[in-house]
């Protein structure tokens, strides 16, 4: 017995001054309920959460007081992915036939500041400033882009790409398109990445309503299954955010053992995916993640890139509704948008930025400090 | 070396004062891998005994970047986002132990390369109200180090 997604519902990302998270939350959580035809009351359990902007069952005082068991989710940019795999338990385990899942978030402006004894990490790591996760994207991609030959030219096309999609996405924040030169030109962040290759913290919510994968018709005539839906952390080796130390010989990382873990769940290899949202906190992490996550080989990007083979009228789409980089990131909303999307898409319900080829079969990563990684497949 | 007071940003770091000051890593004795910095259990393995030993003091530039905007705290600094000095920082590969994050001394991207040669150096990060300096460890250019000390 699967899990169905019945109900979907977004707050606009970027910058909403009026709204706390909270309420960006709760209403994302009334559009998902109303896709599906549903109400509050009528959920048997809440998961949900935000890293910034407080504890998500305190979105009953923006619904309603049931009673519902609801629990807060706390797991970096895992909260959305670790929110909906709590939930597909439960329905699964046949503990409840129908619920709601919910993450929002609102950051202050600029980098993220995390305190190191959260991370287990003693003070000196924050003092001498090495806390910084941007630092860990670019050092990672410095890396990449020697052992495979990656180019400046094609971090510039993922940023041009996000931007291109953002502007046909009226929830996205960032919906200007940008020219490969303008990308390339802007002011360098951390090498090689400059300030248009880099997403930045943001707001916004989204929720989804899900039930057993047989009542699903009763609330959509078109369902959207998780075939599978994996968590995993890091190994003791691994090359991850806020990690002083990375082992000689190459140990797996995060988002290479939770895309292991879906593609068996489901059954499904990468070669049945046909549009996929991959984490894009910065330019770079797309390139990685689509070799991580199984899509081609390591370096092969620079010709997919240069191809056109990831935009939406490509061979395999990514990022289709812009990703982080046109959305920006708001970590406790960022993975649910990921699904938001990806259910447009298999609906064939996408508009403007719709997959021409009516894709049956979607994919959702992401991944987050202190290397933590969620993937989704899912199929209509 | 200074005789204004001076102490290691963490004692679990390294020994400071110390003429060849070395960074401490901590040796799994269930399973024998190699940690840094020094812990009281194993990262690998969960085992509760470990032993200290002296790390490599030269190796090589495994991954870089610049840091080009002033860290929020806990980034400790009498800077402001104006007079903000960018700084270099990386992995270095320390032959037969581990690759380790550090600070660089080197901030000129033209200057960094994968595979440069690079070597520990102790050096003053920030200084106390009481005039302590807190010394923190970074890596940089073995050449550019020999033609500053002759």
């Amino acid at each position: 017995m699967r899990a169905a997604i019945v109900g979907i519902g977004i707050h606009k990302f970027g910058r909403t001054p009026e709204l706390s998270g909270l309420q960006q939350g709760a209403y994302a959580a009334r559009r998902a309920l109303e896709d599906a035809g549903l109400t509050w009351r009528d959920m048997q359990f809440g998961y949900g959460g935000s890293y910034s902007a407080g504890n998500a069952d305190a979105l009953g005082n923006e619904l309603g007081l049931t009673g519902m068991p609801f629990t807060n989710v706390l797991n970096g940019c895992a909260t959305g992915g670790s929110a909906l795999l709590a939930a597909c338990r439960d329905i699964q385990s046949g503990a409840a036939d129908l619920g709601i899942v919910v993450g929002f978030d609102k950051h202050d402006r600029g980098a993220f500041n995390a305190s190191p004894a959260e991370y287990g990490l003693g003070e000196w790591y924050g003092e001498v400033g090495m806390m910084v996760t941007t630092q860990f994207f670019a050092m990672k991609l410095q890396r990449y882009m020697h052992e495979y030959n990656i180019s400046v030219d094609t971090l510039a096309r993922v940023a041009e790409k996000a931007y291109r999609n953002g502007a046909l996405n009226p929830e996205a924040w960032r919906r200007t398109p940008l020219s490969l030169e303008e990308i390339k030109s802007s002011q360098v962040v951390n090498d090689p990445l400059t300030k248009y290759m880099f997403c930045s913290p943001a707001e916004g919510g989204v929720a989804l309503v899900l039930c057993r994968e047989d009542r699903a018709r009763r609330y959509t005539n078109k369902p959207v299954f998780v075939s599978a839906a994996a968590m995993r952390t890091r190994l003791a080796g691994a090359f991850e955010v806020y990690g002083p130390t990375v082992a000689l010989q190459k140990v797996a990382n995060a988002t290479e053992l939770a895309a292991r873990a879906a593609y068996e769940m489901a059954g499904l290899g990468p070669g049945d995916i046909q549009v996929a949202a991959l984490q894009d906190t910065e330019s770079g992490a797309e390139i990685m993640h689509m070799a991580e996550n199984g899509f081609c080989a390591h370096g092969e990007q620079e010709i997919l890139l240069r191809e056109g083979e990831t935009n939406i009228t490509g061979r395999l789409p990514i990022n289709t509704d812009g990703g982080c980089l046109a959305n920006g990131e708001p970590i406790g909303a960022s993975g649910l948008r990921q699904i938001h999307e990806s259910v447009l898409q298999l609906r064939g319900a996408a508009g403007q930025r719709q997959v021409p080829r009516h894709p049956k079969t979607a994919y959702t990563h992401v991944y987050g400090a202190p290397g933590v990684s969620a993937v989704t497949i899912l199929q209509k | 070396m200074s005789e204004k007071p001076s102490r290691a940003v963490d004692a679990l770091l390294f020994d400071w004062p110390a003429r060849e000051p070395a960074l401490k890593a901590a040796r799994c004795l269930e399973c024998g891998a190699l940690a840094f910095p020094v812990a009281t259990s194993c990262r690998y393995c969960g085992a509760g005994k470990v032993t200290q030993e002296p790390l490599p003091r030269r190796g090589r530039l495994w991954a870089w970047t610049i840091q080009r905007f002033m860290p929020k705290p806990p980034y400790r600094t009498t800077e402001t986002a104006a007079t903000f000095t960018p700084y270099g920082l990386g992995y270095i590969e320390l032959p037969g132990a581990l690759c380790i994050e550090s600070r660089l001394t080197e901030n000129d991207p033209r200057k960094l390369h994968i595979g440069l040669e690079m070597e520990l150096v102790i050096y003053p990060q920030w200084q106390e109200e009481d005039g302590t300096a807190v010394m923190n460890f970074a890596f940089g250019p073995i050449a550019r180090l020999s033609e500053s000390h002759p």
